[in-house]
């Protein structure tokens, strides 16, 4: 038995030791919004917070987040209010198929919490670990400087 | 399934909630008995897209596949332009697999090509117009009054010079009451008089997309559902003699092992359950006939090939007596590789097979959830592979994480997976590729070799061309035979080195060069499936047909743009489009040391499109793509904010092949197999891209595919520019050209 905390709330799962959080999330909570994309953590789809920071839960075995916090894309909006991020990426009508969209929020989101007014340089190092193969980049980018521009500083 | 802008969060949810109340999700989809074209109206069935609800919510039956093109998003704007009706007031349903929703063009139901937006055009506007007459015809009777005193106005009619107003919806009463129908002959809205088309207008499902409560095929969850996992041979084509399942079966979470016709499946309760025992699987292969297979021996054949007579395709003039009467023509051979398409959302599909209640030996029907463009094939494919009526398969097409051609599986290979592991299981198996899988798909962009040969006029124009063009045919030995095999020829692998119209394709290069000449060789399929690859025909014969100009331009001393505007001056679309371009680059301003321009032009399904790329290359031989500047023209533009994402995204992944893309074939063995070894572009190589759309009141044409294009051609011309070095093999990694 493990017990989980997601998104402030504790789960309980019978799964082995090994399992990468991803399969986890997925396929015994039931939180479909983490992505599989190449299960050796070089795509970024499958990123989570752990403890607030951006992590590939495609590598991350169940064993190693007991008793963390882990906040999904699930997690992200207070209800139905988007955070910033997430209201960015619809202002800027970001998403093309929107498969890599949830990790690509996850990390601009810790990003933007860590570093209130981040330069390209900046994002390019924070955001490359993820690939777009709709090519949403350019969208993406603007999308993180919007948010970097606007007062508030806390988006999660 | 149902999106909805306004509601797109409240109702997933409730959906989810509502049906599953254990945390599994059932789709809410559900169908109307909408049947024949126009059908008496009963509950608030308008026709067979439309369907309104007395809370004046109008369903859309869409029937052409989200996998970022933007089809839902444009195809509702075409009814809601037509039809008046509030944008928020909109909900989405996928149209069933039924012959009526197929694409008039393709006459199949089936999402590629880029003409989805013209193929809509004219079924949703009138499925809009439709409607909003029928409603008005039903104010005119409830208020007995003439028709033309009434108008409406976001989903109500209105009276002009009078007080009364109704909804929609509230007006379905009187239909029914009066037994009023849609009429078919309606008239269509002067496209100057539009207010929602060529506005900006954003995702219809983009909530959904950033909260992750969309849901691909991969996210399918249903009751009992089992996983499975995939041990194929190394070898495409190759088949399991036999598989020990001993280890496997020791894994936690496997139920069962069995032989399906791409490999041996491992059932489990969880995907990572069937993935490790798919792993822990010791299986003897029989490589079969492709283990001896390789791309350095296509290459080899391929280039003697093009040396050799091939099937004429074309010949305006006489080429080969000016090439041979010319003493200084210029030769060239172009090496494309196989590329897969590497979507994000690796390959996958949801099967129940279930069993005749009688008799346990017969399947009665079969139920398939997939990410698929291409629905009828999966459905014909499924009900002969089970030999039950096409009308017993249910193909749902949740949406889609990236296709670019590969879910248009002629084959429906990874739906086939997941039938064949159902059947007999008497629960659903969800069957999901590893990336791995899905690098070494083998359905790629077949591998091409072009060889060229030109002759200058005296003035250094182009004065003859002669274009050998070699590679499997993707068309040939398919369903798609008769329209695309022309004379033995498979014409889709010649789309954009034909000067004239030919076949299915009615555009040209839109150059002249009066003596012209290609040939065409198709050596045999054998090894993996050549297959669309977005762009198709154009991501080989763009780069050769492109990149070889350039090399024209530059022995005849001319600008490659101010050549291609020579060129183009009888084709008046094109022409316009490189002026454009030349204007917004200034071309002839100078970029400075280490820098350089690159363009290329191509017409790929009717819209004309050029592009101008500006790199850095340093001594070192990284490099650069600064800036890219794409003008496009599509006919009336739907949905600005769409194209623009469509052309950022064409560029984006024709980058990713210029530079990286490259699919290895060694003794039959895929030599890729995840990200790391099959490069793609990332933020940090993204250039900044400027998109002009030409103002038009054409018909809207395609954009999904056509500014993949240009670009390859484009980058490799810069590179040109920059260094001296024409690259003619590809991707330009394997010169010693990194993009940074």
């Amino acid at each position: 038995m493990t017990t989980l905390s997601v998104n402030e709330k504790k789960h309980t799962v019978e799964v082995e030791a090994d399992t990468p959080l991803l399969w986890v999330l997925r396929d015994h909570l039931n939180m479909t919004g983490t992505k599989y994309g190449c299960g050796i953590a070089q795509c970024g789809a499958c990123t989570v917070h752990i403890d607030g920071s951006p992590q590939r839960s495609c590598v991350l075995p169940v064993s190693a987040v007991e008793g963390k916090e882990i906040t999904t894309i699930e997690g992200l909006a207070d209800a139905e209010l988007l955070n910033e991020v997430q209201q960015a990426w619809l202002d800027f009508d970001v998403a093309q198929c929107g498969y890599c969209q949830s990790g690509q929020i996850m990390t601009a989101t810790a990003l933007l919490n860590h570093n209130s007014s981040p330069s390209d340089e900046d994002i390019d190092a924070a955001m490359s670990g993820h690939i777009c193969r709709c090519g949403t980049y350019q969208r993406i980018r603007e999308a993180i400087h919007h948010v970097a521009n606007k007062p508030s500083v806390n988006v999660k | 399934m149902r999106w909805s802008l306004a509601q797109g969060f409240s109702r997933r949810s409730f959906l989810r909630g509502a049906a599953g109340g254990t945390g599994s999700l059932i789709l809410g989809v559900k169908y109307s008995p909408a049947e024949g074209a126009i059908k008496k109206h009963s509950s608030s069935v308008i026709n067979n897209f439309i369907r309104v609800d007395p809370d004046n919510t109008t369903t859309l039956l869409i029937n052409y596949a989200e996998f970022g093109n933007g089809a839902y998003t444009s195809l509702a704007m075409m009814v809601a332009e037509e039809m008046d009706i509030d944008w928020n007031t909109i909900v989405l349903e996928e149209a069933p697999t039924e012959p009526k929703y197929y694409s008039p063009l393709f006459k199949e139901y089936l999402t590629a090509g880029s003409v989805t937006t013209l193929s809509a055009w004219m079924p949703m506007r009138t499925a809009g117009a439709q409607a909003r007459d029928l409603f008005l015809r039903a104010a005119a009777l409830k208020w007995d009054t003439d028709i033309r005193a009434l108008d409406t106005q976001l989903g109500n009619v209105i009276e002009r010079n009078g007080d009364r107003s109704s909804t929609y919806g509230d007006l379905l009463v009187t239909i029914e009451k009066e037994s009023l129908t849609a009429l078919s002959n309606v008239s269509l809205k002067n496209p100057k008089s539009f207010k929602l088309i060529g506005t900006n207008t954003k995702r219809i499902e983009g909530t959904e997309k950033v909260n992750g409560t969309a849901i691909y095929g991969i996210d399918i969850k249903l009751p009992g559902m089992l996983y499975g996992s995939v041990a194929r041979c190394p070898v495409y084509g190759g088949k399991a003699l036999s598989w020990n399942d001993s280890k496997t079966m020791a894994v936690k979470g496997v139920v069962k092992t069995k032989r399906i016709s791409s490999g041996i499946v491992v059932l489990a309760k969880d995907f990572w359950s069937a993935k490790k025992g798919r792993d822990a699987l010791e299986v003897v292969w029989d490589e079969g006939q492709n283990a001896s297979l390789s791309s350095e021996k296509f290459y080899s054949e391929y280039k003697a090939l093009a040396s050799k007579p091939g099937m004429l395709a074309e010949d305006i003039g006489n080429s080969l007596k000016v090439l041979h009467e010319t003493k200084d023509t210029i030769e060239a051979f172009y090496e494309m590789p196989y590329l897969a398409h590497a979507c994000m959302e690796p390959m996958n599909c949801t099967a129940m097979v279930e069993q005749d209640n009688t008799d346990t030996d017969k399947i009665s029907k079969c139920e398939i959830w997939s990410g698929t463009q291409y629905q009828s094939n999966d459905q014909e494919i499924v009900s002969k592979l089970l030999n039950i009526p096409q009308q017993s398969v249910t193909v749902h097409r949740p949406l889609i994480g990236g296709s670019f051609g590969r879910r248009a599986s002629k084959t429906a290979d990874f739906t086939v997976d997941a039938v064949e592991a159902a059947n007999g299981e008497n629960v659903p198996v969800q069957v999901i590729w590893s990336r791995e899988e899905d690098i070494r798909g083998a359905h790629y962009r077949p591998l091409f070799v072009h060889k060229l040969r030109g002759a200058l006029d005296d003035k250094g124009m182009p004065l003859a061309w002669h274009q050998t063009v070699v590679g499997q045919s993707i068309m040939q030995g398919t369903k798609h035979d008769p329209a695309y095999m022309v004379r033995g020829m498979d014409i889709y692998s010649l789309d954009g080195c034909l000067q004239e119209p030919f076949g299915v394709f009615r555009y040209g290069t839109s150059y002249v060069i009066p003596n012209h000449r290609v040939e065409s060789h198709n050596p045999p399929k054998v090894g993996v499936n050549p297959h669309e690859w977005r762009a198709v025909g154009h991501t080989h014969t763009g780069i050769a047909y492109e990149c070889f100009l350039d090399e024209m331009a530059h022995a005849g001393g001319k600008d490659p743009l101010d050549l291609r505007l020579e060129l183009t001056k009888d084709n008046p679309r094109m022409n316009t489009v490189l002026k454009l371009l030349k204007e917004k680059t200034d071309w002839n301003t100078s970029l400075g040391e280490g820098r350089a321009r690159g363009m290329a032009a191509r017409i790929y399904s009717v819209s004309p499109c050029a592009q101008a790329v500006e790199i850095t290359l340093l001594d070192n031989g990284e490099f650069s793509i600064d800036k890219v500047v794409c003008v496009i023209d599509c006919g009336i533009a739907v949905n600005p904010l769409g194209i623009e994402s469509q052309v950022q995204g064409g560029i984006s992944i024709g980058i990713s092949a210029v530079a990286f893309g490259n699919i290895e074939i060694v003794d039959g063995r895929v030599q890729q197999s995840n990200f790391h070894d099959y490069n793609v572009m990332r933020i940090n190589h993204m250039p900044e891209i400027e998109v002009h759309i030409i103002p038009s009141e054409e018909i809207p044409t395609g954009v999904g595919e056509q500014a993949t294009a240009p670009i390859a051609p484009a980058v490799a011309n810069a590179i040109f520019a920059a260094s001296g070095t024409r690259v003619r093999s590809f991707p330009l990694s394997k010169h010693g050209f990194k993009l940074i």
